[in-house]
């Protein structure tokens, strides 16, 4: 029996554009996701518990709109639901504060996340959550066997390994070959009723604060050339004005 | 005045060439740094010596940096590094030890910087799509990213001195499993090259794959060639949901540049594009474009590739 945490988080759609309006991101016309990653992580979690019996609890942190990814998340199967109620931008130092204080209310004794989420990419949440409780953690897991403890496949240099990890731990996931389950109606009409546990914390002051964002800088216009045999010219471009071969 | 500290980038158990960027990197935000290189054998910090900017060179021996551990690199290295800015690589590795590391001083981290202007630090967001900038306020942990920030000189002469320090493991590895072929992972490779749906089979990738072999890259794949094609891997994927990479060249074959793969590679030093389609959304990011098949153009980069390799 485990009690079991998995971290979600509320992106935009990797499909979206992303507009620059002023010098802060406008997000405001984007379709709303459960960060890619994340599905794995909750599919993982939902594996934890079929082999060793236990809850899982979707965690979030964001305001009232951030309800919809813990919905989704309790449509595939997670037991329990919490929001940790703040809308400030946070560091990675507030944030990890804030998530850790509530995953130690919650008794957590494993924690999946995703490898990164699709809007930062820093992929530090896992790690520092870890850190900040003295845990374990592996990032990057591309598959994860139940036998006791965790036994965890993740790249190394040169190809992969494959780790056991003793609980309490953190396990970021990756892709993998990890097939993710599809809501069925009765779970969508679970989630409709659910209720969101919304836990009210201080958030200590950041360190780190945005200043603007900006687009990427446009790349000047390159050569263009048509047929195949400009693959010799481009060879040697790339030797002789790159330096790159 | 606080340090600056670079965590020398270690690859085949060798100091990298990226640990010369992170001290340009370091400089920029003041200071000489403090290299520090991980190591079970403490000469294979020598090599750090030359490098110019430095303060001086710590080869932390420690037999917790024989295997990667993400608690045990951080505690082992927190252990010898003074208080102030951790400069570190934005390997996968790497960022899950500046997470590690920043976390267990309650400090913020910054990943995949690519610019510093005092002690302000921009990083691509949403995957590329935007850049964001931030500013510090005290010490942090920054990850820097690879082929931004030119190597710093040659010709130091840092003093470099050994110091024990001890880490506590928390994971054990049971198994190392080898890839199959010699090939880099995308990952890894500072040359990609890249195949797509363009390229009509799975069993076309051996062309992509003659041409990495010659000139020593790995071999990437769309999204929509992964989801395509069973035979090609997830772990081959660059973009929005495979792999971001930065390499310094990045050859894009029969890719048409969906938003989602230039999320994962527009920041490449070169880009090369080859499509049958003039319109492809790829040629707005190539720095060398070539509209044709890739059964034209495939044949000649590799007979002039070997050429010049030979």
């Amino acid at each position: 029996m485990a009690n079991i945490v998995v971290l979600v988080k509320q992106v935009p759609d990797t499909n979206a554009k992303i507009v620059v309006s002023g010098d802060r991101v406008d997000l405001s016309a984007v379709k709303k996701v459960m960060s890619p990653y994340d599905e794995f992580a909750v599919e993982t979690a939902l594996q934890h518990r079929e082999a060793t019996g236990g809850e899982v609890t979707a965690l979030t942190l964001g305001g009232a709109g951030a309800d919809k990814v813990l919905k989704d998340a309790k449509a595939i199967g997670v037991d329990h639901i919490v929001r940790i109620d703040s809308e400030a931008e946070l560091d990675s130092n507030a944030l990890q504060t804030a998530i850790t204080s509530v995953l130690s209310e919650l008794g957590a004794e494993v924690i999946y996340c995703g490898k990164s989420a699709a809007d930062s990419g820093a992929g530090s949440t896992g790690p520092g959550i870890a850190e900040r409780l003295g845990w374990a953690s592996v990032s990057n897991v591309t598959s994860v066997a139940f036998d006791g403890g965790i036994t965890v496949v993740a790249p190394s240099e040169g190809g992969n390994a494959r780790i056991s990890v003793s609980m309490p731990a953190v396990i970021s996931c990756d892709k993998g070959n990890i097939k993710v389950r599809k809501p069925n109606v009765k779970g969508i009409m679970q989630a409709k009723k659910a209720k969101v546990d919304v836990k009210s914390i201080s958030v200590q002051a950041s360190s780190v604060a945005v200043v603007s964002h900006s687009m990427p800088p446009a790349k000047p216009a390159g050569k263009s050339y048509e047929g195949g045999a400009a693959a010799a010219e481009v060879a040697r471009l790339l030797r002789d004005e790159a330096n790159v071969i | 005045m606080t340090e600056t500290i670079v965590i020398a980038e270690i690859a085949k158990g060798t100091i990298h060439s990226t640990t010369s960027e992170l001290v340009t990197a370091a400089l920029a935000l003041g200071g000489s740094p403090i290299i520090i290189v991980p190591c079970t054998d403490a000469s294979v910090a020598d090599a750090a010596a030359t490098i110019s900017g430095a303060s001086k060179v710590i080869a932390a021996k420690s037999e917790a940096f024989a295997h990667y551990d993400a608690a045990g690199w951080a505690s082992a290295i927190d252990a010898i590094a003074p208080v102030g800015t951790i400069i570190t690589a934005a390997t996968p590795q790497s960022k899950d030890l500046a997470a590690r590391l920043a976390a267990r001083r309650s400090l913020s981290v910054v990943q995949d910087v690519v610019a510093i202007d005092g002690n302000q630090l921009t990083s691509p967001v949403y995957s590329g799509k935007a850049m964001q900038t931030v500013a510090l306020s005290g010490p942090a942990v920054v990850s820097v990213r690879a082929n931004v920030f030119d190597a710093a000189a040659e010709g130091g002469s840092n003093e470099v001195s050994v110091v024990d320090t001890t880490g506590n493991m928390a994971t054990a590895v049971q198994e190392f499993m080898a890839r199959a072929s010699k090939r880099l992972d995308v990952a890894e490779a500072n040359v990609i090259i890249s195949g797509g749906r363009g390229m009509g089979s799975p069993d076309n990738f051996v062309h992509l794959e003659a041409i990495a072999d010659t000139i020593g890259a790995a071999v990437g794949a769309s999204r929509a060639a992964v989801d395509t094609w069973e035979a090609i891997p997830h772990s081959m994927q660059v973009g929005q949901t495979g792999k971001t990479v930065n390499p310094n060249l990045y050859i894009a074959v029969g890719i048409s540049g969906a938003i989602q793969h230039l999320a994962g590679m527009r920041s490449s030093k070169y880009i090369v594009a080859i499509n049958k389609d003039a319109d492809a959304p790829i040629f707005q990011h190539a720095d060398y474009g070539i509209v044709a098949t890739w059964e034209e153009a495939l044949p000649v980069l590799q007979s002039t590739l070997s050429g010049m390799m030979a």
